[in-house]
């Protein structure tokens, strides 16, 4: 069983060490890691940290891809929940009630998702762009089109705040991330996602409630996305209903592709999403470091991308079988 | 016609032979059609009728065997090659594109141009004419989806003509269409017919098989049954031929005859049905016995159990349980009643592919008992490991992904997923097509296992023979209606195959099998 | 009346009530001036929406065409900043790079048979990556060209003026419909949405129509980029972020189906006029704040998205009643 899981995610391993070890062999001084003010800093640690709302999307992300759907919506949901719990604190909610009200929006999110995609069976791509063009139009009438600032401590803990001398977003998104897998692994959900993703006709005729699985991954989604977005606004202390999350769907998106999850659904890993969220951050960083023009950080994830379209490519994979077994077809 | 009955065949496909990993689809097949003749091509599913028809039009290369076309070796490479020698192709599903316009369907491609544009005034027209030909008089700038099926089947067909005008191959044209659309067709392929064309004329309906053909080739398990004129061959001599029984064979086997039950049936359904689907029927199923269900494709068998299943509902009726009501409105409330039902679709209902066998096997127990209460690994290791064995399912390990098993194997699978819920009722829609001899024989003798174990079974199949083995009763079905019961010493292949054939002696046979139980 | 033409008539209904209501409560929306500023304010819009509109009729999706925007206004400013080129040649150089882009984009999606969601994202980023290297500043633009052509106008009775980019913008949209209704090109566009499969069957070039649909989007893309660097005068490479959502609701509201087969280019030019005038009207009013536009643009697709399931359900009931009955 280990060294299976190992092997599934050795690609994914090799290519982060890949590109760690490019940066750091570009910049020498990558692997300093100091402390101060009781929190770790340093490159590796930095990447950890940002990563983080990319990191939480991809979590829910990946099991939404896994039943074969998409949720383009969690850029515009952390928008939505990063302006929900900015408004709790500005209306003196406790830390704990603004946490819970602002996770239940993006809890209701996944719902009005799950009910286009289960219910009325509106394709996903298509179900989630409604909420991904007006979520953020709802959040703008949140925060009434400004950023909506704050300064309590409890909130703020959760963007900038460290624990054990780790920041808080790299514990939040690791212990969520534990927290899922452990549970869509240790209960029987793995299974019957990756069974509605292959089949789902199939699925429910062995008696798999489809839809109310379906439901309830676009939820988890959802919440992942209200944890990001209230990262988000933490870190800046402040609701930004225009930029938070902005283009954020894409890369978790991507994350998940990177982690070798079929967009077409099925077998699923979060650690790999995950590690495939820290591949990303790292090119982000590693650009950053080695003096490169940010400029080129959108050509080299394009060219990651392809790379990566390639390899998973149906079509060539359909050639390389022709290949191996000596034409025994046709 | 005073047509020469030995006229030179128009296409001749000799000693024509397709293999599949794992099956023989055709084997040493021989099929000659000629000008202005309707030809039908009768068998039941996997016989290999449409294997036939896919190395006609070039959508599967053959493995060995000539085609010749007006006497030409010919060899096409695809559809769109077939077309062009002359080889046109209508199927069930109309392969027109719904979203365009009827006269964009017929003319895709080959559009009517004036100053480099397309003139939709000139291609309606056209189109108005070509459409004439075939007595049909619609407005072709409407879009195709705005007709019935039975328009678009015609438009196809003018399409496939108008392209080919050789041969044209009709494949289950009038499996969706009312007696009167049907007469519609008919006149239709006459007037092709008249033109000389040769038509080949595929359908499960013996009626119009009847009707309209000038000859008749049967197909079974790949290999030539033989071709016939039609004037001389009737119902049951065709359908003996289809379900592979000799009308001169008299070592009839007998069901094993059990004696009547008088107790209540474990499961009891009556009046259950679904309007368009299947009429309503009453059907008692005891613990261990096995009620075989026969009848042609497209009879209603499929229809029954995926009524009893909960897969499409029902309008009325009652289903109860040891004399409870039990609700079967999805296949979630039959899995929690103890049903179990292996569809006839096994790729695409059955399987999940890239899951192993493993998670196949433990997927509807894990299902029943709901997300939270996983079953351990070790469960799991356990489960898969004692079903591979019991069942002699042929994978080099639990974790191979269940599509790169061998279809007896895949069926195996299946058994297990449903065995592993310790079902009390299960559904088996054609268990043994499509997989090699040695799995058939092994999942015979389940069937007779499970029941001796005291299971309920209800088995569809078109092998008769095989129903005669295991079923204490049997049910026929033809046109949606279950028309008769066979009991006891009525349970031989004869017997079904004289129900499906005779329809005005349904009544007779249903009364018939009261009297001897 | 005929199911396709529905959504197509929702549209256009939607429109004059909007406009309507527009007028009851401002007379002035009534004047050409308006009509001519919305036509001048949305011409980059819709000259993007009418490529967009057959890749979504084809069954794909571009999510490229706000950052080819972006790049082509970025390209023209370098060029003309930096070379002493006249604009009429970069336009050109421009219209082939971006129509190259887009046919590669169809070749990776045919040939290795990848979604376009994703295909198109990593062109997304390519584009955006190309405008970010050729300058992170935005770059303006000042060259007599550029003058004559902003000057250029036809006034419309009522002092309204239809500007030179806005006759562009209904150029196009009349070459989109032709294009799409009256070639063999838009036929197959339209038989691709139908179903890939059965387009191949009838003999519908499916490698050809695929690279030239995404190469139509990607020239028109260029060609909103020019048309969007005359309306701003200049190049900037972080501009027209997200213009390919407003494209696919601007499609998606004007009646076509977003999963492929059925829909007008006509009804994508009242589809940017519906969301142009939500705008207009908000800052009309003044006291609206502008995120209700979004939301109202959500709500509108959310309407269409729905009313078109609810069309592809009643079809499908009855076909299965006409053959079941």
């Amino acid at each position: 069983m280990n060294a299976r899981f190992l092997r599934r995610i050795a690609p994914q391993i090799a290519t982060l060490a890949a590109v760690v070890a490019l940066i750091a062999f570009v910049f020498p001084g990558f692997f300093d890691i100091s402390l101060a003010n009781g929190r770790l800093y340093g490159s590796p640690i930095d990447i950890l940290n940002r990563g983080a709302p990319v990191a939480l999307l991809a979590i829910g992300m990946t099991l939404v891809i896994a039943t074969g759907g998409i949720d383009l919506s969690v850029g515009a949901v952390m928008a939505i929940c990063g302006a929900v719990a900015a408004w709790c604190v500005r209306q003196d909610y406790g830390l704990v009630s603004t946490l819970a009200v602002s996770l239940s929006a993006g809890l209701a999110c996944g719902v009005w998702n799950g009910f286009l995609v289960a219910v009325l069976r509106i394709q996903p791509i298509v179900a989630t762009l409604i909420l991904m063009v007006a979520g953020r139009g709802i959040a703008q009438l949140i925060t009434e089109g400004a950023i909506l600032t704050f300064n309590h401590e409890g909130l703020i803990f959760m963007g900038s705040g460290a624990v054990f001398a780790i920041p808080t977003p790299v514990l939040l998104w690791l212990a969520m991330g534990a927290l899922v897998t452990l549970i869509v692994r240790r209960s029987a959900l793995g299974l019957l996602i990756e069974a509605i993703g292959v089949n789902q006709r199939a699925s429910m005729l062995s008696g798999v409630n489809a839809r109310v699985l379906i439901v309830a991954v676009y939820m988890t989604s959802g919440l992942c996305a209200a944890l990001a977005g209230i990262i988000a606004a933490a870190d800046i202390r402040g609701a930004d209903a225009n930029n938070a999350g902005l283009w954020l769907e894409l890369d978790a998106i991507l994350a998940v592709v990177i982690g070798g999850t079929s967009l077409l659904g099925g077998r699923f890993s979060i650690v790999a999403s995950l590690i495939g969220a820290m591949i990303i951050q790292a090119v982000n960083t590693g650009i950053l470091l080695s003096g490169f023009p940010p400029e080129f950080n959108l050509v080299i994830k394009a060219g990651i991308i392809l790379v990566i379209l390639v390899l998973q490519s149906p079509a060539l994979r359909v050639a390389t079988t022709f290949i191996k077994p000596a034409r025994s077809l046709r | 016609m005073n047509l020469v009955p030995e006229s030179p065949p128009l296409l001749r496909a000799e000693h024509l032979s397709k293999s599949f990993p794992g099956t023989k689809a055709l084997d040493d097949v021989g099929f000659a059609l000629r000008a202005s003749e309707v030809h039908a091509l009768l068998g039941e599913n996997g016989a290999g009728k449409s294997t036939l028809i896919k190395c006609l039009t070039g959508a599967y290369r053959r493995d060995a065997g000539d085609i010749l076309l007006d006497g030409r070796s010919i060899d096409p490479k695809d559809t769109l090659h077939a077309q062009r020698l002359g080889i046109g192709t209508v199927y069930q599903e109309v392969n027109l594109l719904p979203n365009l316009t009827v006269a964009e369907n017929l003319f895709l491609g080959h559009q009517p141009m004036r100053f480099g544009l397309i003139s939709p005034r000139r291609m309606n027209a056209d189109a108005e004419a070509l459409l004439a030909q075939y007595g049909l008089a619609i407005d072709p700038a409407r879009q195709l989806d705005s007709y019935s099926v039975a328009v678009q089947q015609v438009v196809a067909i003018a399409r496939a003509v108008s392209l080919s005008g050789k041969v044209l191959i009709l494949d289950e044209p009038t499996a969706s269409l009312d007696q009167h659309e049907v007469q519609m067709l008919f006149g239709v392929i006459r007037g092709l017919k008249a033109r000389g064309l040769g038509i080949i004329f595929i359908s499960h309906f013996l009626d119009q098989v009847f009707a309209i053909s000038d000859r008749i080739t049967v197909l079974r398990n790949g290999r030539l049954v033989g071709t016939e004129p039609t004037a001389n061959i009737d119902r049951l001599k065709l359908i003996n031929m289809m379900l592979g029984r000799e009308l001169a064979e008299e070592t009839r086997k007998t069901g094993r005859v059990a004696p009547a039950r008088t107790d209540t049936a474990k499961f009891r359904f009556e009046g259950m049905g679904k309007r368009g689907r299947i009429a309503p029927f009453d059907l008692d199923v005891h613990a261990g016995e096995v009620v075989g269900m026969a009848g042609l494709l497209g009879s209603g068998r499929t229809e029954t159990a995926e009524l009893l299943f909960g897969v499409s509902g029902h309008d009325g009726g009652e289903a109860r349980k040891d004399g409870r009501p039990v609700r079967l409105a999805s296949p979630r409330d039959a899995v929690a009643a103890g049903f179990g039902f292996l569809p006839e679709d096994r790729k695409s209902h059955g399987i999940i592919s890239e899951l192993s066998v493993r998670e196949n096997i433990v997927l509807a127990l894990q299902a029943r008992l709901g997300w939270m209460k996983r079953i351990s690994s070790r469960r799991q290791m356990a489960m898969a490991d004692d079903f591979i064995r019991r069942l002699d399912i042929r994978t080099s390990d639990a974790e191979k992904p269940v599509g790169q098993l061998s279809g007896g194997n895949q069926q195996k699978v299946m058994l297990a997923r449903w065995l592993a819920t310790n079902p009390e009722f299960l559904i088996l829609d054609e268990p043994t097509r499509g997989i090699d001899v040695g799995a058939h024989a092994e999942i015979i003798r389940l069937i007779e296992e499970l029941c001796a174990g005291g299971m309920s079974l209800l088995v569809i199949s078109s092998e008769l023979d095989e129903l005669v083995v295991y079923s204490n009763r049997v049910v026929v079905v033809r046109d949606r209606t279950h028309v008769a019961e066979l009991v006891g010493e009525n349970v031989t292949a004869e017997r079904m195959v004289q129900a499906i054939a005779a329809p005005e002696k349904a009544s007779a046979y249903a009364a018939s099998s009261e009297t001897v139980s | 009346m005929n199911a396709r033409l529905f959504p197509l008539a929702a549209t256009i209904a939607i429109f004059l009530v909007a406009y309507a209501i527009c007028y009851a409560q401002f007379p002035a929306m009534l004047s050409t001036r308006v009509v001519g500023n919305l036509l001048t304010d949305n011409a980059f819009l819709g000259i993007a929406a009418v490529g967009m509109t057959f890749v979504i009729l084809s069954g794909g999706i571009d999510l490229s065409i706000g950052s080819v925007i972006a790049f082509s206004g970025v390209f023209i400013a370098v060029l003309l900043r930096d070379t002493g080129l006249d604009p009429l040649p970069v336009f050109v150089m421009l219209l082939v790079i971006t129509t190259l882009f887009g046919a590669a984009m169809g070749a990776v999606i045919y040939f290795l048979e990848m979604p376009p969601f994703i295909v198109t994202l990593a062109g997304m980023f390519l584009a955006r990556g190309m405008a970010y290297v050729l300058s992170i500043d935005s770059v303006p633009i000042a060259h007599e060209t550029y003058d004559a052509l902003q000057s250029l106008y036809w006034l419309m009775p009522g002092k309204g003026r239809l500007t030179f980019i806005g006759g562009l913008m209904l150029v196009v949209f009349l070459a989109g419909i032709l294009v799409a209704h009256r070639t063999r090109f838009g036929t197959n566009v339209y038989a691709l949405g139908g179903g890939v499969q059965t387009a191949r069957l009838m003999g519908v070039p499916v490698a050809r129509t695929t690279i030239l649909i995404y190469a139509l989007s990607g020239f028109l893309a260029g060609l909103s980029g020019i048309v969007f660097s005359l309306y701003t005068s200049a190049g900037y490479s972080l501009a027209t972020v997200g213009v390919e959502l407003d494209a696919i609701a601007a499609v998606v509201i004007g009646g076509t189906l977003l999963t492929g087969g059925s829909g007008f280019v006509a009804g994508t030019f009242f589809g940017v006029l519906i969301m142009g005038l939500i705008q207009t009207y908000v800052i009309f009013d003044g006291t609206l704040s502008s995120w209700w536009t979004k939301i109202a643009i959500g709500l509108l697709l959310l309407a269409f998205i729905v009313l078109q399931k609810g069309l592809v359900v009643l079809t499908e009931r009855r076909q299965s009643a006409a053959r079941t009955g």
